[in-house]
């Protein structure tokens, strides 16, 4: 028996078999995922704001180990104080460019609300799944998929106001995406293909998919060679409310996605099945629940937010489809998720968090020189910590006492 | 081994789980660890087996004092332990699980299968428990895993050896199994910790019982002399009806019929085979049977957790046959399952929202697809209060409860909706003392309250006490139902396949 932190679930013991001799049709992978899921929503919000922490440590150990300066300092044979002088020196100058360009001023925080708009809504397109027990990888292909069909309706359809034409593109992006995200809903609910394997190779057949429609006459700029789609129409443009900053109302379509998922997984009926589903599906069934059906609806969901981060790109931003214009923001969506732990709050705010680590990313490598990649790296260093809870007690030396004495009652006595 | 606990206190934050514990197991005795769930026997246990250091307190083996910083440490010195969950790895075969860490390797250092199975028929010959050394542990059914783990622990030489909860899991065939190689044991001089919740076992095996009642010991008797009702008092700190008491049943119109019921396995094997059963309202119907006969596929078969093969269920007038989960339950039949932390509970939810888990979307508790917390959080306050539900708040997750008190909040959950049928499977399994009291004071309540209950038990003393006709499952087929009382030896004749005509005569004669 463990610690008296582990909780016994039933679920994830194989001793637990009904003599019925009817078994999940994927037992071992949905415990898997089970666990994961367990593992990310069940954290304790210090142990993720510590992972930051040490991420961000860990990643100025990288910085200063590639910082010319200071290995300078080294080579020259300077003493310990000169080199800890010459890393302290280059790490701050990072990490406040990296800050200046992140909050620093109108435009720095215009560019992080830009970058958060995507995230916070490929985030949700993974955290949805995440409370249903799914674990969608598939934001890449969710975010090609709404970004096609919502840019498409945005240069093709003609004539429109913008009252008209900019909803009616966004709502095209929300389709395209939904459709991407009930295809593995529906194999898994049908067949019981395992949704990580099918998202990847959706993320796949989507990027391929963009890259040939590119180049036909359906999307391409007419007598020109390179896969590039035609402009989006002013009409189906995000309005960009304050002149000279690229922020646009897209951020206000994330936030209110955020307050419909708010209500969608924590205040609805659809919800506590979703919840239910991923918490404990036997007992879900049990009460009456439809597994399938509430593991079709959150891969559906997921694809509509998924779906609605391609359209703020392509009606956003970029303005227009390129090859590769994703550019693994879907995947992005999955550390943010990863770090909201779960919530939806914690996901607008791992959202914006990463859009200012993004945006930040890009004054400090202009700025100081570090490079763009240190930003990966903490957002890589992010996932480990996260992933590794017992790491970062042991770093910080938490306690991982339960708060309530109750929780522990299952530990001890038979 | 003589083994010495002495003023063992465990703390836990907020909580004493082991209060100045003392214990003495002499060599060669056989000692009962009574107590309910959260007594504090398995925290003890732990700290004997170096999962969990004691705060104070000394543990003593031949009087000289041990400190176990892990398993490790208490193996060496002797002990064994048998974990109420297996540690097995369920795709090795039996010969490597008990060789695992110390298998013999041959001069290419390769575990040397043909030295591994030598060594593990000599050690099942030596102690009585046979093995087929070359039996992968994911097909070995539970009894035999469980000899495979105690053999895993006497390959250690252990001389102490801690029985968790051994018979959770047992038949009773196998539990007395169980018991005779407890008593080999102990012909051998080595000593055993035994610890169940049920009073009958600890009568059966043990020599002395200490009883333990939330981190204190509160006595140690002598097993022979033990009166059942005693040990229930000190257990569970008042005086305890095992008796149930209830007046004769008046059944009236029949509530639930099943006919011809067939379930069939994967396989085309049959699970249920043309089962016939009429439960009227106002009776209890009970069917005993050994697990693994058939009773778990005609539960759910009959409450729409698994598809039926042929025939039909009618709830009165109403053919529920093909109907979903959902229709069936908001139809009117309640369900307590077998597994309540698998089917019953969503462990992570709270009390409150266990409560409403099969009416999540009733228009009382929802409306316009949105959940209505105040009804949900008023009605969990009062069910609570009215169930005698024991926990902190209605927010506390359901996983953090007692298992009396899981099942407490099922039982609440089935009887305060309107209900017709209820059809409750090992209601009381691994439930304490206290709660098994409460469970069945309810049943009899529901049944007089007009509503027919089918009740599915594998212990023979719940079905004796609470049914009005009783049933046999044996190998998917149901034998019976006879009006009781029905002997309980007969039962038991039936049980193990005997036809109910020679059962019955059997005793006569």
């Amino acid at each position: 028996m463990s610690g008296p932190d582990a909780s016994p679930d039933p679920a994830l013991d194989p001793a637990v078999v009904s003599d019925s001799g009817v078994e999940p049709s994927d037992g071992d992978a949905s415990r898997l995922t089970q666990r994961i899921v367990g593992a990310i929503t069940g954290a304790d919000v210090r142990l993720t704001v510590l992972a930051l922490v040490a991420a961000l440590v860990v990643g100025a150990l990288f910085l200063v180990l590639s910082d010319t300066r200071t290995l300078d300092a080294v080579t020259s044979g300077a003493g310990l104080g000169a080199v800890l002088q010459a890393a302290a020196r280059s790490v701050s100058r990072a990490y406040s460019a990296l800050l200046q360009g992140s909050l620093g001023s109108p435009g720095a925080i215009s560019e992080t609300l830009v970058a958060a708009t995507v995230l916070i809504l490929t985030g949700l397109a993974v955290t949805i799944p995440l409370r249903a027990g799914l674990f969608n990888i598939g934001g890449e292909g969710q975010v090609i998929a709404g970004g096609l069909a919502g840019g498409y309706v945005g240069f093709a359809v003609e004539g429109l106001p913008l009252a008209v034409h900019l909803p009616l593109a966004i709502v095209a992006a929300l389709l395209g995406g939904a459709v991407i995200g009930w295809i593995p809903g529906v194999l898994k609910a049908r067949t019981g293909a395992h949704e990580v394997i099918s998202t990847i190779m959706l993320n796949n057949t989507l990027n391929f998919v963009a890259i040939w429609l590119l180049t036909t006459t359906l999307f391409q700029i007419p007598g020109r060679a390179d896969p590039i789609s035609r402009d989006i129409l002013d009409t189906a443009r995000l309005p960009r409310p304050f002149t000279g900053l690229r922020v646009d109302v897209g951020i206000i379509l994330a936030l209110l996605v955020a307050i419909v998922v708010l209500w969608l997984l924590d205040r609805s009926t659809i919800g506590f099945e979703l919840n239910a589903v991923g918490a404990n599906p036997s007992a879900a069934t049990a009460a009456g629940m439809a597994v399938g059906t509430a593991t079709m609806r959150a891969m559906t969901f997921a694809g509509v937010a998924g779906g609605l981060a391609g359209g703020a790109l392509i009606l956003g931003v970029q303005g227009r489809i390129t090859p590769g214009f994703s550019a693994g923001l879907g995947f992005d969506g999955i550390t943010v998720a990863l770090l909201g732990r779960g919530t939806v709050g914690g996901t607008v705010a791992a959202g914006l968090l990463l859009g200012a680590l993004k945006a930040g990313g890009r004054a400090m490598q202009a700025r100081s020189g570090t490079s763009l990649d240190l930003v990966v790296v903490i957002q890589a260093l992010i996932i480990v910590f996260i992933a590794a809870p017992g790491l970062v007690r042991a770093i910080f030396r938490v306690r991982t006492e339960p708060t309530s004495t109750t929780s522990i009652s299952q530990g001890w006595g038979a | 081994m003589r083994l010495e606990l002495k003023g063992v206190t465990k703390r836990f934050p907020g909580v004493v789980a082991n209060d100045a514990i003392d214990l003495t197991v002499e060599a060669g005795e056989v000692h009962g660890l009574l107590g309910e769930n959260g007594a504090g026997k398995s925290t003890l246990m732990n700290i004997l087996y170096g999962l969990y250091r004691a705060d104070e307190g000394q543990v003593l083996i031949d009087g000289q004092q041990v400190h176990f910083s892990d398993p490790g440490d208490a193996i060496a010195a002797g002990i064994g332990m048998v974990h109420q969950h297996f540690m097995l790895v369920p795709v090795f075969t039996v010969a490597e699980n008990i060789l695992l860490g110390k298998e013999p390797i041959d001069r290419f250092r390769r575990f040397d299968r043909r030295a591994a199975h030598e060594e593990v028929e000599r050690l099942a010959e030596t102690f009585g428990l046979p093995v087929d050394p070359s039996a992968v542990v994911e097909d070995l059914p539970v009894g035999l895993q469980q000899r495979v783990e105690i053999l895993k622990a006497l390959s250690r030489d252990a001389r102490l050896l801690i029985l968790d909860e051994p018979t959770a899991v047992l038949t009773p065939q196998e539990a007395d199994g169980l018991f005779a190689s407890i008593r080999g044991f102990q012909a051998a001089g080595r000593s055993v910790i035994f610890i169940s919740h049920k009073l009958r076992e600890h009568r059966d095996i043990a020599d002395r019982i200490t009883v333990l009642r939330r981190g204190r010991a509160v006595g140690t008797v002598d097993a022979t002399a033990a009166e059942p009702q005693e040990l229930a008092q000190l257990m569970v700190g008042r005086p305890v009806d095992l008796v149930v008491d209830r007046s004769p049943a008046r059944p009236s119109e029949p509530v639930l019929t099943v006919e011809g019921l067939e379930v069939l396995a994967a396989d085309g094997q049959r699970l249920v085979d043309s089962v016939d059963l009429t439960v009227h309202r106002g009776e209890i119907l009970a069917i005993a049977g050994v697990e693994g006969n058939g009773q778990t596929p005609l539960v759910e078969a009959i409450t729409g957790l698994l598809p039926i093969g042929g025939g039909r269920v009618l709830l009165g007038e109403e053919d529920l046959t093909g109907r979903s989960r959902k229709e069936i339950l908001r139809s009117g039949v309640g369900h307590i399952p077998e597994d309540r932390t698998m089917h019953g509970l969503v462990g992570s939810f709270s009390v409150a929202d266990n409560l409403v888990l099969n009416l999540w979307d009733d228009e009382r508790f929802a409306a316009r697809r949105t959940r209505r917390f105040d009804e949900v959080r008023s009605h969990a306050r009062r069910v609570v209060k009215d169930f005698d539900v024991r926990t902190p708040s209605i927010a506390t997750p359901a996983s953090s409860l007692s298992g009396g008190n899981q099942q407490k909040v099922i039982v609440a959950r089935e009887f305060d909706r309107p209900i017709r049928v209820l059809v409750a499977a090992q209601p009381t399994r691994g439930v304490d003392v206290g709660s098994i009291e409460y469970i069945h004071r309810q049943l009899v309540a529901k049944r007089d309250a007009g509503v027919g209950v089918l009740l599915v038990s594998s212990e023979l003393d719940e079905v004796i006490a609470l049914a009005d006709r009783v049933a046999v499952m044996f190998r998917g087929r149901l034998i019976g139902p006879f009006p009781t009382p029905v002997a309980k030896e007969a039962l038991g004749l039936m049980m193990a396949g005997v036809p109910a005509e020679e059962a019955m005569r059997g005793l006569a004669a």
